[in-house]
């Protein structure tokens, strides 16, 4: 059929039955004003924010997949004529709800510095090398039971200007998508045993402590391939959903 | 069972390196018959323009329908349209991004009242722990938005800051202005979602 403006179709009277997205713990996000991170101050909205009750929009969301991938993008050591620098690892995991359910076919999208802790990007000025043979991107689809797997190399620490001596721990940026608009989720994977963790306002804007941990990827000898690659699992866990019936009334 | 969730941090000053991609702001392709352009401009609350911010945005297609399994109503299949639903800009130097899109339709809210049409944004930059959510209106739709369920439970002072400007084109063409301001008097609104 043709789709027109003209031609709208009228929206179905009778029940209508959605998933309803449970909301995070307190503490479980960072608070958008976090005095320690100071590019805050200027970015996060000061009036209260208002109640969007979940319907239509918000239970759906962009199912985004193989037009946007290649084989090549979830290894990021073979992007180039030759190897990266730096010790490969293979960073792996589920991605799954708060009910442990499996997010099956989401996109995964990921980005890092290079082994000295330069990001590949015009706006960088820290003064380690570049990397010839490593961008640092990945993109990569969830299977069946939500698993994920990069390989890639292990990333480097960076300064930055937050304060005096400011280090990130290393990390990796995640971008994941979920099933719907409302388990969109933005985080960043660290490394178990880094001790810039206890100096990072970024980490540290998480209240939670347990929740702090969910970002910290755990170290698998099982997964480590020998003569090759050590390996960090990293699940992710998305906002958990159950279903809920609204009522039309009849007409 | 209940599992903790993975926390929100932000997408720091080099997401740019990985997630715009060169279709993004196209949610259908240039020159697609009905086709309306969403210009805008971030801005912080000092008034300046964010230059490394990233826009998303989510809608229903012109029939007030989305191509995805929680869609109980399903899709309305139409085999020529490349209709994403989905689109994703990264902010310029002036704060500034654009959507091409097509105008959603209405949408049931549930309890026989009807969504007006509109576009789920999602807002991401370096010094954002989490993303701000935002929605898009139109301005050719007082009776819809003054009917929308959502748009009632906003302040009534704050409503014109969800709702897009037209701005007239010698061409035709639909083009709308919907600036997201973070803070200040011009605040837009927010959404807990």
């Amino acid at each position: 059929m043709t789709v027109s403006e003209q031609g709208l179709i009228v929206p179905d009277a009778g029940k209508l039955a959605l998933p309803e997205y449970g909301k995070p713990e307190p503490g479980n996000h960072p608070p958008l004003d976090f005095p320690g991170y100071k590019s805050t101050a200027l970015r996060h909205p000061k009036q209260p924010l208002v109640l969007l009750p979940q319907r239509l929009t918000e239970v759906t969301g962009p199912l985004l997949g193989d037009d946007l991938i290649t084989m090549q993008d979830a290894d990021l050591t073979t992007q180039h004529a030759g190897e990266p620098q730096g010790q490969r690892i293979i960073v792996f995991g589920q991605v799954r709800d708060s009910g442990g359910r499996p997010v099956p076919d989401t996109l995964v999208e990921i980005w890092q510095t290079n082994a000295a802790g330069r990001y590949r990007h015009t706006r960088e000025h820290h003064p380690a090398p570049l990397d010839p043979n490593f961008t640092g991107i990945g993109r990569a689809i969830t299977d069946q039971g939500g698993r994920y797997r990069f390989i890639t190399i292990q990333p480097g620490s960076y300064p930055w200007g937050n304060h005096y001596n400011a280090w990130r721990p290393a990390h990796i940026h995640f971008s994941l998508f979920g099933r719907a608009f409302t388990q969109r989720l933005v985080t960043q994977m660290y490394f178990p045993g880094d001790p810039l963790l206890a100096y990072d306002p970024i980490y540290n804007s998480v209240p939670d402590e347990k929740s702090k941990l969910r970002m910290v990827a755990e170290f698998s000898m099982e997964d480590t391939q020998p003569e090759w690659a050590l390996a960090y699992r990293f699940d992710i866990v998305l906002r958990g959903r159950h279903q809920s019936v609204f009522e039309e009334p009849h007409a | 069972m209940t599992e903790l969730l993975t926390p929100s941090q932000t997408v720091g000053p080099y997401f740019a390196m990985r997630l715009p991609w060169p279709e993004g702001p196209y949610v259908v392709p240039a020159g697609t018959p009905g086709a309306i352009t969403i210009l805008g401009r971030l801005y912080d609350g000092a008034g300046d323009p964010i230059p490394d911010g990233l826009i998303e945005t989510w809608q229903a297609d012109p029939n007030g329908r989305f191509a995805h399994p929680d869609d109980p109503r399903g899709p309305i299949v139409d085999g020529d349209l490349a209709f994403r639903g989905f689109g994703r800009c990264k902010t310029n130097h002036d704060g500034s991004f654009k959507i091409v899109t097509l105008k959603p339709g209405p949408l049931p809210f549930g309890d026989g009242r009807t969504e007006a049409p509109h576009i789920d944004v999602s807002v991401f930059a370096r010094g954002m722990l989490d993303r701000s959510v935002t929605r898009i209106y139109f301005p050719d739709e007082d009776a819809a938005n003054a009917a929308d369920p959502v748009l009632a439970a906003v302040p009534a002072d704050r409503r014109a800051t969800l709702i897009a400007a037209a701005v007239p084109q010698p061409s035709g063409e639909t083009l709308l202005r919907f600036d997201v301001y973070m803070q200040g008097d011009r605040e837009t609104v927010f959404f807990d979602l």
